[in-house]
């Protein structure tokens, strides 16, 4: 225990000095690195556009309030769009990411040394590049429109299934798939009622996660093209249309609540 | 006696919610599908270009814009270390009043509320609206991100310390020890290490968001590689976003080093 005697009194310290003198350097290092960083990001910023965001953010808040109601009849296709490039999204990716996590986990991966580094970089690179990213992408090579965005749903998802999954996949119960083998059951029957049965909720959790997750997602893939409701957002954006600006955002703070419940019922239901 | 085979449970016991849920499934997906309007004359026109993209991914070009990408990458990560120091400087108070345990009632709804709207934004919104605000560059991204911040960390760290050992503020609040003091020796340790864990997540998380926010013009990496798409040079774009790949990569495996040596 480091104790601290001044003038003979000891006196009860949480650190020895040489801990301190570290953790006071330690601290000195971050505040200097990010002054360093605040300076360098700042240099081309205009302090009077800065200054003046109050104003301008009441000016636009008086612009898109109330809401263009009427506006809501052009938006149900673009809505029900962007649902489906979710949904669809996600499907895409459960399929891909099952071969893909079972090949990445440890217990279940035909070859530790090859398989599963691949495994493991495919997850790596999906999981990297944003969901936006990707429909930038497929927008340039397949031309605007859902099936980009559906595509770049699907390859975002299949990093965070597949990880989830062979995590999953890693703790099951080793004792049930022994059990299986013992029988002389082969290799698919032992994955069909030794490890399925173990992950199958952990499976459906996460994949209505990953639902929930995408909807949020793909409300703004319009902004580069990819379909949905973002394209409406980015029309009205562009011509400055205030008050259906306002609109689209209620509405994709609707549909984001509405999915999250959907999403922890189910989740509550299962687990 | 006829040999009864077994059959493994389903995962939905009863038989009834189970069809209608395969029903509804199915009359979805065929509604969806039918909706889904593919143009295939410009589908097979992409699969070429899409050939040419894997290509590039392969040859990426990383000298031709060297500068502008440089110049991206400077911007995003000044701005997501910063913008996850001031995150996290807010977070930290917000986080405390939002824990039940230890902030009253009138400080806890509003630190709940905050929460719950950083939360269910989207970061692309937060960040058109703040380049309205503040015009264009790195610094709408800095609020878009510490923005963000707020929600994840927050609710994280209220969550924690929401769940930690009473006995021990207890121990500290038998001492006379102030409001201060309570936090500082009878919280702070027990949520230290895993509140270190999640700054450094959420800084991981922070700079793959500051790739893509430079789409709608706040500043970064995601400008430089809307550009070089908008440019059809795909060499560049593949450079970048293997750029990202390897960040993203490095700081995730150094992360999980650091925090398995914290806790």
């Amino acid at each position: 225990m480091p104790v601290d005697s001044r003038s003979g009194t000891r006196i009860w310290r949480r650190r020895t000095s040489r801990a301190q003198l570290g953790l006071w350097f330690g601290w000195l290092l971050l505040v200097a690195l990010f002054v360093f960083c605040w300076r360098v990001m700042t240099e081309d910023t205009l302090w009077p556009f800065v200054l003046d965001a109050p104003r301008q953010a009441g000016d636009v808040l008086s612009r898109a309030v109330p809401p263009k109601w009427s506006y809501i009849d052009v938006l149900w296709r673009p809505l029900w769009d962007t649902l489906n490039i979710a949904t669809l999204g996600t499907l895409l990716a459960i399929v891909a990411a099952v071969p893909v996590g079972f090949l990445a986990a440890r217990n279940t991966t035909p070859s530790t040394r090859f398989v599963r580094p691949l495994a493991l970089l495919v997850i790596v690179s999906s999981r990297s590049i944003n969901a936006l990213i990707w429909a930038l992408l497929l927008v340039a090579i397949l031309g605007p429109g859902l099936l980009a965005g559906i595509i770049a749903i699907a390859l975002r998802s299949i990093g965070f299934i597949a990880k989830l999954l062979y995590e999953a996949i890693e703790e099951i119960d080793a004792k049930q798939v022994e059990a299986i083998t013992a029988t002389g059951a082969p290799a698919s029957t032992v994955v069909a009622y030794g490890i399925v049965p173990q992950i199958m909720p952990a499976f459906a959790g996460i994949s209505v996660f990953r639902w929930d997750i995408n909807i949020r997602e793909s409300t703004i893939l319009g902004l580069v093209g990819a379909g949905g409701i973002g394209l409406q957002l980015d029309a009205s954006l562009n011509t400055l249309a205030w008050p259906q600006v306002s609109l689209i955002l209620l509405l994709i703070f609707a549909t984001v609540v509405l999915s999250e419940w959907v999403s922890a019922r189910v989740r509550h239901a299962i687990i | 006696m006829s040999a009864r085979a077994w059959s493994a449970p389903p995962l939905i016991a009863s038989p009834r919610l189970r069809y209608a849920l395969y029903a509804g499934t199915l009359i979805y997906l065929v509604l969806a599908i039918g909706t889904l309007e593919v143009n295939w004359a410009r589908l097979a026109e992409g699969l070429q270009r899409g050939a040419k993209f894997v290509y590039a991914f392969f040859n990426p070009n990383f000298g031709s814009r060297w500068e502008e990408i440089l110049q991206g990458m400077q911007e995003s990560l000044t701005m997501t270390l910063t913008a996850t120091v001031v995150g996290i400087m807010i977070s930290v108070p917000v986080g405390l009043g939002a824990a039940r345990n230890i902030a009253p009632l009138w400080i806890y709804y509003p630190c709940r509320a905050l929460v719950a709207v950083s939360r269910s934004l989207q970061e692309v919104i937060i960040a058109i609206l703040f380049v309205v605000m503040v015009g264009f560059g790195p610094f709408a991204g800095f609020l878009t991100i510490s923005f963000a911040t707020i929600g994840f960390l927050a609710k994280l760290l209220a969550e924690d310390i929401e769940s930690i050992d009473p006995g021990q503020v207890e121990a500290i609040r038998a001492t006379g020890a102030s409001w201060s003091q309570l936090v500082n020796y009878g919280v702070q340790p027990q949520v230290m290490p895993r509140l270190i864990g999640l700054c450094l997540y959420r800084l991981d998380i922070n700079f793959r968001e500051s790739a893509v926010i430079g789409i709608v013009g706040a500043g970064g990496i995601g400008a430089t590689l809307n550009t070089a798409m908008d440019r059809y040079e795909y060499d560049v774009a593949a450079a970048i976003m293997l750029i990202i790949i390897v960040i993203v990569m490095v700081s995730e495996y150094s992360s999980g080093f650091v925090r398995k040596w914290v806790q």
